[in-house]
């Protein structure tokens, strides 16, 4: 399984340039977007519900400080940083249910900061 | 006493395979220090939390800290020194309150009755302003020191709000490693666990595997950490990794419960899950025999 992680800034460009021309949050893939948006401590979603085999591609931001999302079951991280949007797709080759949390100390509440990915047949 | 142990069978044992003793007997400390004078003993003590609030976790925070100096004053024989690793205070946003949390916690610990007393940051302490007022209050971030033919390493993993030690700090370690003995006795003190306990709860360092790289070809390396709020122990090839207890509130063992909280407090067993550790160390065996204490005597 590949990841792919952006620059920052190859992130904002791209972000940028696909808003600009389509006004729409899509991604320059097929594959589904999900936006994941951090705050001091949550997450605006506590689940993600995936399909095994079927790609996906995360867009994950924050509104208010630098937090993390590290889905250690995937092998995957990523900063969550305020004003941009970082991306990252991958395909769940497994089912089940698997922790995500923050992993930038972000002060008291950043220990229960955090959700559950769901992957499906 | 009446428990008798043969204490050099034991260090022996303890030296080969890193075995850990974990017992109550109550006995040991009071044994007169033997002749060789490389046999010593300290005190860990680990996240404390000087600030936290939470009555469901602990009704009695703002009496424990001072419950386990008191403990330890009223050791049978005086520890060489006391160690605590990480997480002294509990977190806030506001640097003044943060301030006031570690003087009232050195003031505290200041009742200790023992004159060598180390400290070292947790993320808690450290993590929102890359250890600026720690330093202030307790100086370095990571360092090293030698007792008794030990050498000692203080690791800082929490300061980068990552949980990284870092490359600057890793060519540290390499540069001091690289200056002892491959059969040199190392003690390595940190607060997060080098390994990947749990990553799942973030109970790993990024680059911890890194610095356990570095400590492999060392023979003798045993590490005590904090950070899991419980007593665990664990082996990465030859080199033992100790947690020790919290002195605020226990955490479940690993992957035990669906999410990582606070063990509720037990009115039938005050402070049960809680504690410190004396380590008696050997330093020609790099043994070392580790016994746990309970804040109170029960
Ligand atoms: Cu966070």
């Amino acid at each position: 399984m590949r990841t792919t992680i952006h620059r920052w800034w190859a992130t904002l460009f791209l972000w940028v340039a696909v808003l600009g021309m389509t006004g729409t949050p899509a991604a320059a893939t097929d594959a589904p977007v999900i936006r994941l948006t951090a705050k001091k401590f949550e997450y605006d979603r506590r689940e993600i519900v995936l399909k095994k085999g079927v790609p996906v591609v995360l867009e994950i931001t924050s509104l208010d400080r630098m937090h993390g999302f590290n889905l250690p079951d995937f092998n995957l991280r990523a900063d969550a940083v305020p004003g941009v949007v970082t991306r990252i797709r991958f395909t769940p080759d497994k089912t089940g249910r698997f922790v995500f949390f923050c992993d930038i100390f972000c002060g008291d509440g950043h220990e229960t900061m955090g959700g559950t990915v769901i992957v499906k047949d | 006493m009446d428990h008798k142990i043969d204490r050099r069978d034991f260090l022996k044992l303890a030296g080969l395979g890193g075995a850990v003793f974990a017992s109550g007997l109550s006995g040991w400390a009071q044994a007169a220090k033997s002749a060789g004078a490389q046999e010593f003993y300290f005190v860990q003590l680990s996240d404390t939390h000087w600030g936290f609030k939470g009555p469901k976790a602990n009704p009695d925070a703002a009496n424990t800290l001072k419950k386990a100096v008191a403990a330890v004053n009223s050791l049978e024989r005086k520890p060489d020194f006391v160690v605590f690793t990480g997480d002294l205070t509990h977190t806030t946003d506001d640097p003044k309150i943060r301030r006031a949390r570690m003087a009232e916690f050195r003031d505290i610990v200041s009742a200790l009755n023992v004159k060598d007393v180390r400290f070292m940051p947790g993320e808690h302490d450290a993590s929102l302003d890359r250890g600026e007022a720690y330093q202030e209050f307790f100086g370095k971030l990571n360092y090293t020191f030698d007792h008794q033919g030990v050498h000692f390493i203080a690791l800082d993993n929490v300061s980068d709000p990552k949980a990284a030690l870092g490359e600057a700090q890793l060519a540290w370690l390499k540069q001091d490693l690289d200056q002892k003995r491959k059969d040199a006795p190392i003690v390595v003190l940190t607060h997060r666990p080098l390994f990947a306990l749990y990553p799942q709860w973030d109970w790993a360092t990024r680059d911890g595997a890194v610095a356990i790289d570095l400590l492999l070809p060392h023979k003798n390396v045993t590490v005590f950490y904090g950070h899991i709020h419980q007593e665990h122990h664990h082996m990465t090839g030859h080199i033992a990794h100790h947690a020790a207890k919290s002195l605020i509130f226990p955490l479940p063992p690993a992957g035990s419960v669906p999410k990582r909280g606070p063990v509720p407090w037990d009115a039938n067993a005050p402070y049960k899950g809680m504690g410190f550790r004396a380590v008696e160390a050997d330093a020609e065996k790099a043994g070392y025999r580790i016994d746990e204490r309970p804040v109170v005597k029960g």
